[in-house]
This record gives structure tokens, sequence and C-alpha cells, in this order.
């Protein structure tokens, strides 16, 4: 068992556990915590895929942005209390049998998918490196990656749009 | 370092992405809380990230990673028009306990 080997095993599982809990604990402050290690774990994966650049945005857009953003909200709401009311039993058994049924017909169906995605292609060569994917992404892909800006442009307006207190009209 | 599937196995990350899913799914169905709803699409998103940067690994190719990236601009912005909409919501209801929202229900 290699190193590598365990230390994928230990990232899945703090990843699954924090995922788990974030949706297990009553109070919204501590889900928002478990998110946080939850994600820094992906980009943990994301550097054992060797994958630097989206670590880094990774770490900076979920951990950072994200996240600060969920707690704002969490405090403004003043939400950080253990009042909320549980959903009906047979529901939450629904959502039970879902999360086995689905997660079995998925590792079911995935499970002989060696022979639909191919085999592990080694060249070796370096794809993925910040340089690499910049000039893509400026050369190929110039036109969605200016597109992004005008998303963020129009969901920025947006948000101050939204959370701007109405004027009453009287 | 190169060859990390070869040590791990691509088997090992679908799984993985399939139960963070899966996970996801169960958040949005068993909790009451928009935010934490939010969370859990969060976390979905972030397994279908995480198999898009395993099978661009597996392929070689750099694309997977760009899809990736502009999932995270979209995966931004929806966040903050989403928080946006359920700070709103807040101040015209006083909760954000989705059983509360169903004024569409006929």
């Amino acid at each position: 068992m290699s190193a590598i080997l365990i230390i994928f095993y230990v990232l899945a599982a703090i990843t699954l556990s924090t995922a788990f809990l974030t949706i297990y604990s009553k109070n919204p402050i501590h889900s928002a915590i478990y998110l946080v290690i939850c994600f820094f774990s992906i980009a943990g994966h994301y550097l054992l895929f060797n994958a630097q650049f989206l670590a880094i945005v990774h770490i900076i857009v979920y951990s950072g942005a994200i996240m600060i953003l969920f707690l704002f909200t969490i405090m403004l709401m003043n939400l950080n209390k253990e009042d909320e009311v549980h959903k009906p039993r047979i529901t939450r058994l629904g959502a039970i049998v879902v999360f086995c049924v689905l997660s079995a017909v998925l590792i079911t169906i995935f499970i002989n998918s060696k022979t639909i995605v191919g085999d592990y292609d080694t060249t070796g060569e370096d794809f993925q490196s910040i340089k690499k994917l910049g000039k893509i992404l400026l050369n190929e892909y110039m036109v969605p990656f200016e597109f992004a800006s005008v998303l963020l442009l129009v969901a920025m307006i947006g948000t101050v749009l939204l959370s701007k207190k109405e004027k009453t009209n009287k | 370092m190169n060859n990390i599937l070869d040590i791990v196995g691509i088997e090992n990350y679908i799984f993985l992405s399939v139960l963070l899913f899966c996970i996801g799914v169960f958040g949005v169905l068993y909790r009451r809380n928009a935010i934490i709803v939010f969370m859990s699409i969060e976390i979905m998103l972030n397994a279908v990230n995480l198999l898009f940067v395993a099978f661009s690994t597996y392929h070689q190719d750099a694309e997977g990673q760009v899809f990736v990236f502009f999932s995270m601009a979209v995966a931004a912005a929806e966040v903050a028009v989403g928080l946006a909409i359920l700070v709103s919501i807040f101040r015209n209801l006083g909760s954000i306990d989705i059983a509360n929202l169903k004024n569409l229900k006929g």
C-alpha cells in the first residue's frame, strides 16, 4: 500500500464524512464550517491530480468567497440557533431510501465502466500546468472566458438589485 | 506523481464522486433549511467537478479542467444570486423554512 493510496483514502474519508456532517448537524454555522473542511479536502484531491491551478482557484473561490457569503448570510438572518422543525418521518425515510437506491444504482452502473471510458492515457507530457491552461483559456476558449466575466457582472448587479431594500410606496 | 491514476484507479474516484453526489441529493431531500439545501447543491457541483478533473487526468486532456473553471465561475454567480434571493425571502416571510414557500401550490 503506497503512500499516495493512503493519502487518497484519508482525503476521501474526510470529504465524505464532512459532507455528511454538513447535512446532519443542526446548527447552520457548524454546517458551514464542515463544508469548508469538505472543500479543502477536495482541493487536496485536485493537488493529488497535480492540477495546481484548479486547486488554488478552488480554495480561493469556494473556501474563500462562497463560504464567506454563506457565513455572512447565516449571521445576517440570525440563524445560529437550533430551532428547525424536522420534516415528517415519512419524508425523511423517503430521503434515506432515495440515497441508498441512487447510490446503489449509480455504483452498479459505473462498476464495469472500464470498457466505455477507455484506457488510461499516459503520454506523460505536461498538459495541466498554469502556463498550458492559460494558453488554452485565452486561445480556444477566449469567447466563453469573456462571457464568464459578463455573467459575473450580471450576477453582481442582480444581487445588488435583489438585496436592496424595497421602497414602500405610500 | 504523474501516474496518480495508475496507483489509485479511476474507479475509486468514480465511487467517491457518486457517493458525494448522493450525499448532496440526500441533503436536498432531508433538510428544510434553505441554506443547507444550497450547501447540498454546492456539494453536488463539487462532486461533478471532481469527476471532471479525474477524467481530464485520465485522458491527459486539459479541456476538462477548462470546463471546471467555467463551472466554478457559474457556481459563484449562482450562489451570490441565490443567497440574495434567500435574504429577500427572509425579509418577507421571517424564516427560510422551505415548507413555508408554498404560495404556488394550487
